[in-house]
């Protein structure tokens, strides 16, 4: 099932119409002019894919520069990929209507449409597998998010770019896929590698013409892997040593990192492992009718800390500290693993440029002097 | 004239101090939940529409446009503070004084006589000040305009007898739910969401525009770091000073902002 095949670049239009007429809403990263990036987004087809683009990214920093490639896949990753289609940052939950004295109350379910992602990377499937974890563990599943889950066909791409702000191969996450994928794809100069990595994948592929992949295209993306691996200049570090941010919580440094912290909550938003949220009524004026919604939270607002009429992180100090400690600590003892897969957005979309990983070394390090 | 006792509907005013009238019209325009709204109460005091009644009317709810400038203001507020069940500010002005509050530090006496021929005639105080700087208020509702949709909740909770929920949350929490791009981060551009309170629906991030902080300070913001940043995108400190000096400069959290980068106080931080 895992066998390497090749299709010519101009083949990946046919690919993704093949997917469209298999009933997929079909979402890429496509370039928004107004936004300044990369989005994904609906799709038309390969025509929509960002061609001769990378991306360079540095904290609080990112621009899409023209590479003179005909690569649509050249860049590291975007604000965004799987994470709003699975979990929808606002979504109607169910609504109560009042009728003859009664409460009537309506669940909204069966909307989730065939949806593919195109060109998700290792850190977003790792991501992904995390949210799983969060959202369909044990007796309490989110069925809005399984009934998204379920359908969702995901077209990976192993990196061949890594921006400044990656660091996935610290994390072991990246920067090959190592699953979760229906069809996986390498990026080379003229055309794809392809994998199929579930019976729906393979079902796809079927009548699609590809040839065995020579042992020099096979070199080529092992190569490319590499030089991603080895271009990462940031790294998060080692998973064991992480659990001893717990001893260090009244260190200065998170003082520090307060004073330039906005408490804005953009790395929460753009992390996509971040699973916080905060439900509301939304009543007609009227007061007969009432719709429940839910959004995506964030742990540096005042709201996620409220309870029984208190905020009880109500300095953007504690907030930091909650947010990495649970992402890099606590996590582990949730999910087994940490909550960070590497891909750096925290960094790059912090309007204050914090740097996640460099931050967290230093706290250990700090930690080990204090000792 | 009726008492809120007399009346099935619970009573609401809509009162004008200083202001350009934006809030109203906001209001006035917000379509065919205004029908609705007049089925569940009545208006019954409104300039804008032609309802008027005097300031000793009993209401349920009395929601305050504009600021207070003058001494009359003063003595009409505290009226309408006593006949009103509650009181809500709506609007940059009468939640924090509005844009006339940059003439809180000039010198009044002196503009005055640059600006009138007769300035005896004029009765001014030298602030231009929030409602909240004299009477006590229930709830704020901020904006430049301010948004009719949080008016509405906050009536429909008021009905329900429940305290409207406000968040004071950033824009940015609202632009990232929308799926914008940062465009402080993709293009530089100096935009106040990190420091403005949500209630926009991040409307000016949305169409590539940076935010203008219409909606005031959102809770636990960090001026000093984030004008740092903006000096950073290529601001001057004036200019820095400057963004935070808009519609709700008198805010305390803005004008605390605007001193630090006036001049060169920045840099002695």
């Amino acid at each position: 099932m895992n066998e390497m095949r090749y299709f010519p670049r101009e083949k990946l239009a046919t690919l993704i119409a093949a997917i469209k007429e298999a009933g997929y809403r079909v979402i890429g990263p496509r370039v928004e002019p107004g936004q300044g990036g990369l989005v994904y987004c609906e799709i038309a087809g390969a025509e929509d894919l960002p061609q001769g683009l990378s991306d360079e990214q540095s904290p609080g920093r990112y621009r899409l520069v023209p590479n003179g490639s005909k690569r649509y896949f050249a860049w590291a990753n975007t604000a965004s990929a799987i994470k709003p289609y699975v979990f929808v940052p606002r979504e109607r939950l169910w609504s109560v209507v009042r009728k003859e004295g009664r409460l009537h109350f309506e669940p909204t379910h069966g909307q989730a449409e065939k949806t593919a992602i195109i060109g998700a990377r290792a850190c977003d499937l790792a991501a992904l597998a995390l949210q799983d974890a969060h959202f369909l563990r044990g007796k309490y599943v989110d069925t809005y998010y399984r009934a998204r889950r379920e359908k969702l066909l995901l077209v990976a791409v192993n990196c061949s770019h890594a921006a400044s702000t990656c660091f996935c191969a610290s994390t072991g996450d990246g920067p090959e896929v190592s699953g979760g994928y229906d069809i996986l794809l390498d990026e080379l100069d003229e055309g794809f590698i392809v994998r199929v990595g579930s019976s729906r994948g393979a079902m796809l592929m079927t009548d699609f013409p590809t040839t065995a992949a020579t042992t020099e295209q096979i070199a080529l993306a092992c190569a490319q892997g590499e030089a991603c691996r080895t271009a990462q200049t940031r790294r998060l570090p080692d998973e064991h040593l992480l659990p001893r941010l717990m001893q260090n919580l009244e260190s200065p440094i998170w003082d520090d990192i307060a004073e330039r912290c906005l408490a804005c909550g953009n790395c929460t938003a753009v992390c996509p492992s971040c699973f916080c949220h905060r439900e509301f009524d939304n009543p007609a004026l009227n007061g007969k009718t009432t719709e429940h919604w839910r959004d995506a939270d964030s742990c540096f607002s005042e709201d996620h800390s409220y309870l029984v009429g208190e905020v009880v992180r109500e300095h953007t100090r504690a907030r930091y500290r909650q947010w990495m400690t649970h992402k890099l600590a606590t996590w582990v003892e949730q999910y087994g693993r940490t909550g960070c897969t590497g891909c750096g957005r925290c960094t790059t979309w912090c309007p204050a440029g914090i740097d996640f990983a460099l931050e967290a070394n230093r706290l250990l390090a700090d930690e080990e002097g204090a000792r | 004239m009726n008492t809120a006792t007399q009346s099935p509907k619970p009573r609401v005013a809509i009162h004008k101090f200083a202001s350009c009238s934006g809030c109203q019209l906001a209001f006035v325009n917000m379509g065919t939940d205004l029908i609705e709204l007049t089925k569940l109460v009545d208006i019954v005091h409104m300039v804008e529409v032609g309802h008027v009644a005097p300031e000793d009317e009993q209401v349920d709810i009395a929601f305050i446009e504009g600021s207070i400038t003058t001494p009359h203001d003063v003595e009409r507020l505290k009226k309408i503070r006593a006949n009103s069940h509650y009181l809500l500010t709506m609007g940059a002005c009468a939640t924090s004084g509005g844009i006339q509050a940059l003439r809180n530090n000039a010198d009044t006496a002196e503009w005055m006589r640059s600006v009138y021929a007769k300035p005896e005639y004029i009765e001014s105080l030298s602030t231009s000040a929030a409602i909240a700087n004299h009477v006590k208020v229930d709830f704020e509702l901020w904006g430049c305009p301010v948004s009719v949709r949080q008016m509405l909740a906050a009536i429909r909770s008021l009905l329900f007898g429940v305290p409207p929920v406000i968040s004071r949350e950033k824009v940015c929490q609202e632009c990232k739910r929308r799926g914008n791009n940062c465009i402080m981060i993709t293009q530089g551009s100096p935009c106040m969401g990190p420091v403005t309170r949500t209630g926009c629906g991040a409307l000016c991030p949305t169409f590539g525009a940076p935010c203008y902080t219409c909606y005031g300070p959102a809770e636990s913001i960090n001026a000093a770091s984030f004008g740092v940043r903006l000096m950073g995108l290529g601001l001057s400190a004036e200019q820095v000073a400057r963004k935070f000096a808009s519609v709700n400069n008198a805010a305390p959290a803005f004008s605390e902002a605007t001193q630090l980068f006036s001049g060169s106080a920045w840099m002695e931080e």
